[in-house]
C-alpha cells in the first residue's frame, strides 16, 4: 500500500463507524471497506480497533447487532444503528464540524 | 446514561461467558474470511491473501482479548483467574495449604464465636429504655466483705429516703407449682414488689402491671406471666387475662402478659412473677421482713449520677434516722455497695469472657503471621518468576495478585470452615452450664457476627497476602534480582518468625497460670469427701405442707426410702449443700461476745440437718459427738460448730458445753461439737463460718432440703432409683439440681477450666506454629547457604562448629521473641488475675519454665537443619553450578 493510506484521526472512528451504519446495516469487515472507500482510500482502519470500537459502542446502546448470511452465504454479526446511536452522530457530527471549523481559521490566518 | 446498561450487559457477559468468548471469536474468524476473499479478489493466490489479512489483523489472541476487555466484567474475569490459579497452586503443596488454613480456621472461629457472645453479653446495652440508669444495691456487709442481699427493711427505709432513685423494687426467686390447667409443672418465677417492672421500663403488652395495692399482705393473689409461658401452657388464648389459676395450690388471677421480647436480664428462667407481699409495718424483727434475701433494683433518676446517687445512700446508711429502726443484723455498718445491672449480671463471667477474647485475638495474629512467613518462603521460591514478571513490564499491582490471590483463598477457606466451628463454639458454650451466661437467649452467631468473620477473613486475607508481596516486589525493584533478594528477605522473616515467638510467649504464660492456678484449687481441701456422693433438691410446695410437722414428716420419710435403696449406705438431709450457690446466713454470738474485735463479721453459715450428715458427706468431726438421731424437736437444743467458729468464738477455751446464738436474740444452741471446715460458696472461698443444727430443733422447717447420700457404686448409677423411691413417697414434690459431689466440685472450677482449656489449646498451636517458624528460617537458609557451609567446611570448620552456628541462629530468633513476649505478657497478665488463685500473674516458675520450654523448642526445631548442614560435602557443594 501507499503513503497515502494512513490510520483513523484519533478519537474519531466511533463517529465514522456511526456515520458508515447510518445509510444500512454491516458487518464488521463492511464497515472496514465502506470506511476505506468513503475516505477515497486515505484511511485504513485497523481490525483490532474497529471490532473493539464496535463492541463499545453495542455497549454504550448506540449500535445493535444481530447474526445473517451474507450475500455470499457466510454467517455475519452485523450492527444497526439505534435511536440513541442516531443522536449521538448528529451530537458528533456537530461537534466535529465545529471544531474542524477552528482548526481551519488557525491554519489560515495570516501571520 | 449507560450506568445500568453497562452492568447489565457486563452481568450478561460474565453469566454467558463462554457464549460471548464464542461471539468474539466468531466475529473475528468472520473478519478473516472476507478480508482473505477481498486479498483474493485483487489477485492474491488464496494462501497470500490468507496471510495478508492475518497481517492486517495481528494476532488473534491479542485481538480477541481487545474486544473482551472492553467490558468491565473482564476485571472480575481475570481476578477469578487468578483466584483459580491460587487454588490450583495451594492444591499442590497441600501441607502448606492445611496447616494455614487450619490455623486460620481455628483463629477465626474463636473470635467470631467471643463475638457472637461478647457483643449481647459486654457491649451491647441492656433490653430495657436507657438500661445504663439501671442499678443494683447491695448491703455491702456480706461474708468475705462481699456484698449480700437486703432486707426489707432497709428497702424500705431506701426507698423512703432516697432522693436520686426514680423507682426502686426488691425480688426474690419463686419456684410455683402450677396446678389445675394440664398436667402439674414447676415454674420459675419472682417475687417481686409493686415497681420491678417500672424499675426495668417494660410492661406488660396485655393487661396491666402490678400495683401497690396488690402488693400488701392479704391482697388479692395476681400474676403477671411471659409470653413464652402464655403460648406455651395457654395456647395463646387472648382472654387468659382475669382467669384464675393455681399455684401451690392457692388461687391466683392472671391480670398482664409481659411483651414476647421481654428479656428478664435480672432472672433469665423467670416466666411468671408475683407481688411480694411483706408488710410495711415490719411487724416483728424476727421475721421474713428482715431477712437478708432480697435483691434491690433500682432506676437512677435522669438528672442524677452512679456517683450522687453513691454518695447519698452512703450518707443514708451512716445516719440512721428514728423513724427506721435497724436490727444489729441489717445495721447498714459497712454501706451499700452499687453495681450498674449490666455489670452485676456479667459480673462473673467478664473476666474469663475478656481473657478467652484476648487469647484468641493472640491466636489470630499468631495464625496470620505464621502464613505471612510461610508466604514469604514460598515467594522466594518463585522469585525467578516474580523477576522474570517484573522485568516484562509487570506492574506491582500485578505483581500482587497472584500472592493476594492466594491470601484470599486461604481466608475464604479458613474463614469458611471458621464460622462453621464458630456454631459449635456458640452452641457448645451455651449448654455449658458452668459458664453461666446471662443474656442466653440472644446470644448466637448472627448476620453481624458473619459479616464479622467475613470482613476478618478479607482484611486477613489482604494483608497476608500484601506483605509478603510488598516485600518482594520492593526487593525486585530495589536490586533487580539474584540473591540479594534473598538476604534482606531472610532479614523479614525472622522478624516475623521472633513476632511468632513472641505471641506463643504470652500464649504459654497465660496457659501457664491457669494450668498452675487451676492445680493449686483442685489442691485445696474442700473440707468434705467428694467420692461417690449423690445429692438433689427435694422441694414441697402445696397447701398440705403448711404445717412444719407435715414438711418433717415428709423429709424424714424421703431419707429413709432413700436409705433404702441399694447401694446407698447412709444417707442425710442438710438445708444447704456446699458448692451450690446456696448461702443462708445467720448472725452468730456468744454470750458475751468478747472474743470478736469490733466490726469483725459475725455470721456464719447454718446448716439444718439431719443424723448422719457428717459421715455421709464425710466431714472430719474434730471433737466432741455429732447430731444424731436422739436430738429431736423439744429435746435440748444443740449444735456442731466448724473449727474457725470454735477458734474465734472460743480462743483458748473448749467450745464443748459453751453456748452459742443463731439468728434471733432468743436462739441458743448448746455446743456439742467441732466439726473441720468445708468450703461452702467455691473453693477459693475464704469463709468457713458454719453453724450445725438439726432439722428438728430449727425454729421452722425448711421446705426444700437437700437429700445427700453416700453410695458403694458410682452414685449415678443409683440416681433412677432414687429419684423413683422418692416419687413414691409424694409424686408432686420435684426433684431438681440431681448431681453428684464430684460434679459440683469440677463445676465450681469450671471457668477457670474452661478458659484454662482454650489457652492451652491455643498455646499448643502457638507452639507448633512457632517451632514450624524457626525451623522453615533456618532450613531456608541452611539450602541458600550451602557454599558458604561448604566452603567454611573445607578450610577447616568441624561439624561441631557449623552445627553451632545453626543453633545459635534459631536461639537467637527465639530469644529476641521471647524478650518481647515476656515483656507483654508481663503487661497483660493483670488482666488474668480475676481468675487466678494464689498465684501471683508474675509467678516465676511459670516465666522460667515457658523460656525453658520455648528454648527446647528453639533447638529441637534446628536439629533436622544443623545435622542436614554438617552433612553437606564441600566437594560435592561446590562443584555443583
Amino acid at each position: 500500500m501507499t503513503d497515502a493510506n494512513t490510520d483513523v484521526i484519533q478519537g474519531t472512528l466511533d463517529m465514522l463507524i456511526l456515520k458508515a451504519l447510518s445509510l444500512e446495516p454491516m458487518h464488521g469487515f463492511g464497515i472496514g471497506r465502506r470506511l476505506e472507500q468513503m475516505s477515497g482510500q486515505v484511511f485504513k482502519v485497523n481490525p483490532g480497533s474497529l471490532l473493539t470500537a464496535l463492541t463499545r459502542l453495542e455497549r454504550e446502546g448506540w449500535l445493535e447487532s444481530e447474526w445473517a448470511d451474507t450475500p455470499n452465504a457466510r454467517r455475519a454479526k452485523f450492527y444497526r444503528l439505534t435511536r440513541d446511536g442516531r443522536k449521538q452522530l448528529r451530537e458528533e457530527t456537530t461537534d466535529w464540524a465545529r471544531r474542524a471549523g477552528a482548526i481551519a481559521r488557525i491554519l489560515d490566518a495570516e501571520g | 446514561m449507560s450506568l445500568h446498561r453497562r452492568i447489565v450487559s457486563g452481568l450478561r457477559a460474565l453469566v454467558r461467558s463462554a457464549g460471548t468468548d464464542r461471539d468474539v471469536a466468531d466475529e473475528v474468524e468472520h473478519y478473516l474470511a472476507e478480508a482473505t476473499a477481498a486479498y483474493r479478489e485483487q489477485g492474491l493466490s488464496d494462501d497470500q491473501a490468507r496471510r495478508a489479512a492475518q497481517l492486517d489483523l495481528g494476532s488473534r489472541t491479542a485481538v480477541r482479548q481487545q474486544i473482551r476487555a472492553v467490558g468491565w466484567e473482564t476485571r472480575i474475569e481475570s481476578l477469578l483467574v487468578d483466584l483459580q490459579r491460587a487454588v490450583r497452586r495451594l492444591r499442590r503443596s497441600p501441607a502448606f495449604a492445611a496447616v494455614t488454613a487450619g490455623t486460620l480456621a481455628l483463629g477465626i472461629g474463636a473470635s467470631t464465636a467471643m463475638f457472637s457472645i461478647v457483643r449481647p453479653v459486654l457491649l451491647q446495652a441492656l433490653p430495657y429504655p436507657d438500661a445504663d440508669r439501671l442499678v443494683t444495691i447491695a448491703d455491702a456487709a456480706g461474708p468475705d466483705g462481699t456484698p449480700m442481699d437486703v432486707t426489707f427493711g432497709t428497702f424500705l427505709e431506701v426507698i423512703a429516703r432516697s432522693r436520686s432513685l426514680q423507682w426502686a423494687a426488691v425480688t426474690r426467686s419463686w419456684q410455683p407449682t402450677l396446678t389445675g390447667y394440664g398436667d402439674a409443672e414447676r415454674l420459675d418465677g419472682q417475687s417481686v414488689s409493686g415497681d420491678y417492672f417500672r424499675v426495668l421500663g417494660v410492661h406488660p403488652v396485655v393487661g396491666r402491671d402490678f400495683t401497690r395495692a396488690d402488693d400488701r399482705p392479704g391482697a388479692p393473689q395476681v400474676a403477671i406471666i411471659t409470653d413464652g409461658l402464655w403460648r406455651r401452657r395457654f395456647s395463646a388464648e387472648a382472654n387468659v387475662i382475669g382467669r384464675t389459676i393455681r399455684l401451690d395450690g392457692a388461687e391466683a388471677t392472671i391480670v398482664g402478659i409481659m411483651p414476647r421480647a421481654f428479656e428478664n436480664v435480672w432472672s433469665a428462667q423467670a416466666q411468671i412473677w408475683r407481688p411480694l407481699g411483706y408488710d410495711p409495718s415490719l411487724p416483728q424483727p424476727q421475721g421474713r421482713e428482715w431477712g437478708h434475701h432480697l435483691q434491690l433494683i433500682a432506676r437512677v433518676r435522669s438528672d442524677s449520677t452512679l456517683d450522687t446517687t453513691s454518695r447519698e445512700l452512703g450518707s443514708i446508711a451512716r445516719t440512721p434516722v428514728a423513724s427506721f429502726t435497724r436490727p444489729a443484723w441489717a445495721s447498714l455498718r459497712g454501706g451499700f455497695s452499687i453495681t450498674p445491672l449490666q455489670d452485676r449480671v456479667t459480673e462473673r463471667i467478664k473476666p474469663a469472657l475478656q481473657s478467652v477474647t484476648i487469647g484468641t485475638l493472640l491466636l489470630l495474629l499468631i495464625a496470620a503471621v505464621n502464613i505471612v512467613n510461610l508466604m514469604l518462603a514460598r515467594g522466594a521460591e518463585r522469585r525467578t518468576e516474580l523477576v522474570t514478571c517484573a522485568a516484562l513490564g509487570a506492574s506491582r499491582v500485578r505483581l500482587l495478585t497472584p500472592l493476594v490471590g492466594e491470601g484470599l483463598v486461604l481466608a475464604f477457606v479458613g474463614g469458611t470452615l471458621g464460622v462453621a466451628l464458630a456454631y459449635v463454639i456458640v452452641d457448645a458454650l451455651i449448654t455449658f452450664e458452668g459458664f453461666a451466661l446471662p443474656r442466653l437467649d440472644v446470644i448466637q452467631v448472627d448476620p453481624m457476627a458473619l459479616a464479622f468473620a467475613a470482613t476478618l477473613s478479607t482484611l486477613i486475607g489482604i494483608v497476608v497476602g500484601c506483605i509478603p508481596g510488598l516485600a518482594l516486589s520492593w526487593r525486585i525493584e530495589a536490586t533487580g534480582s539474584g540473591p540479594r533478594v534473598i538476604a534482606g528477605h531472610h532479614r523479614l522473616r525472622r522478624g516475623f518468625v521472633a513476632a511468632e515467638v513472641a505471641l506463643a510467649m504470652v500464649l504459654l504464660i497465660g496457659a501457664g497460670l491457669l494450668v498452675r492456678s487451676v492445680r493449686q484449687l483442685m489442691a485445696v481441701p474442700p473440707g468434705f469427701r467428694p467420692e461417690r456422693v449423690l445429692t438433689l433438691q427435694v422441694q414441697t410446695s402445696g397447701p398440705e405442707f403448711r404445717s412444719p410437722e407435715r414438711v418433717r414428716a415428709f423429709f424424714d420419710r424421703v431419707r429413709e426410702v432413700a436409705r433404702h435403696v441399694p447401694g446407698v449406705t447412709s444417707a442425710a438431709l442438710t438445708s444447704q449443700l456446699p458448692l451450690t450457690g446456696d448461702g443462708d446466713i445467720y448472725g452468730a454470738g456468744t454470750k458475751d461476745d468478747s472474743a470478736l474485735p469490733p466490726g469483725a463479721d459475725p455470721s456464719a453459715y447454718r446448716y439444718a440437718i439431719s443424723a448422719d450428715y457428717l459421715e455421709t458427706m464425710g466431714i472430719a468431726l474434730e471433737r466432741g459427738r455429732t447430731i444424731d438421731e436422739q436430738d429431736r424437736s423439744g429435746g435440748q437444743p444443740v449444735a456442731m460448730i466448724s473449727a474457725s467458729v470454735a477458734r474465734r468464738r472460743f480462743p483458748g477455751r473448749d467450745p464443748i458445753g459453751q453456748q452459742l446464738r443463731l439468728g434471733p436474740a432468743d436462739n441458743w444452741f448448746n455446743v456439742v461439737g467441732v466439726v473441720g471446715n468445708v468450703k461452702q460458696s467455691s473453693l477459693a472461698a475464704s469463709s468457713p463460718d458454719a453453724v450445725y443444727v438439726p432439722e428438728a430443733q430449727w425454729r421452722f422447717a425448711d421446705r426444700a432440703m437437700w437429700v445427700v447420700m453416700h453410695t458403694t457404686v458410682d452414685p449415678e448409677t443409683v440416681e433412677t432409683a432414687v429419684r423413683q423411691a422418692i416419687r413414691d413417697v409424694d409424686r408432686n414434690q420435684p426433684i431438681v439440681q440431681v448431681a453428684t459431689m464430684e460434679q459440683r466440685v469440677a463445676a465450681s472450677m469450671a471457668r477457670q477450666r474452661l478458659v484454662m482449656g482454650a489457652f492451652d489449646a491455643f498455646a499448643i498451636v502457638a507452639l507448633l506454629l512457632a517451632t514450624i517458624g524457626i525451623y522453615g528460617v533456618l532450613a531456608g537458609g541452611v539450602i541458600e547457604r550451602t557454599r558458604e557451609i561448604a566452603v567454611r567446611t573445607a578450610i577447616g570448620a568441624s561439624r561441631a562448629d557449623i552445627m553451632g552456628q545453626i543453633g545459635r541462629q534459631a536461639i537467637g530468633m527465639a530469644a529476641i521473641g521471647m524478650a518481647v513476649g515476656g515483656a507483654v505478657a508481663a503487661a497483660m497478665s493483670r488482666g488474668l488475675v480475676a481468675l487466678l488463685f494464689e498465684i501471683s500473674p508474675l509467678d516465676g516458675v511459670t516465666y522460667i519454665g515457658v523460656t525453658v520450654l520455648l528454648l527446647i523448642a528453639a533447638v529441637v526445631s534446628a536439629i533436622v537443619p544443623a545435622w542436614r548442614a554438617a552433612r553437606i560435602a564441600p566437594a560435592v557443594a561446590l562443584q555443583s553450578p
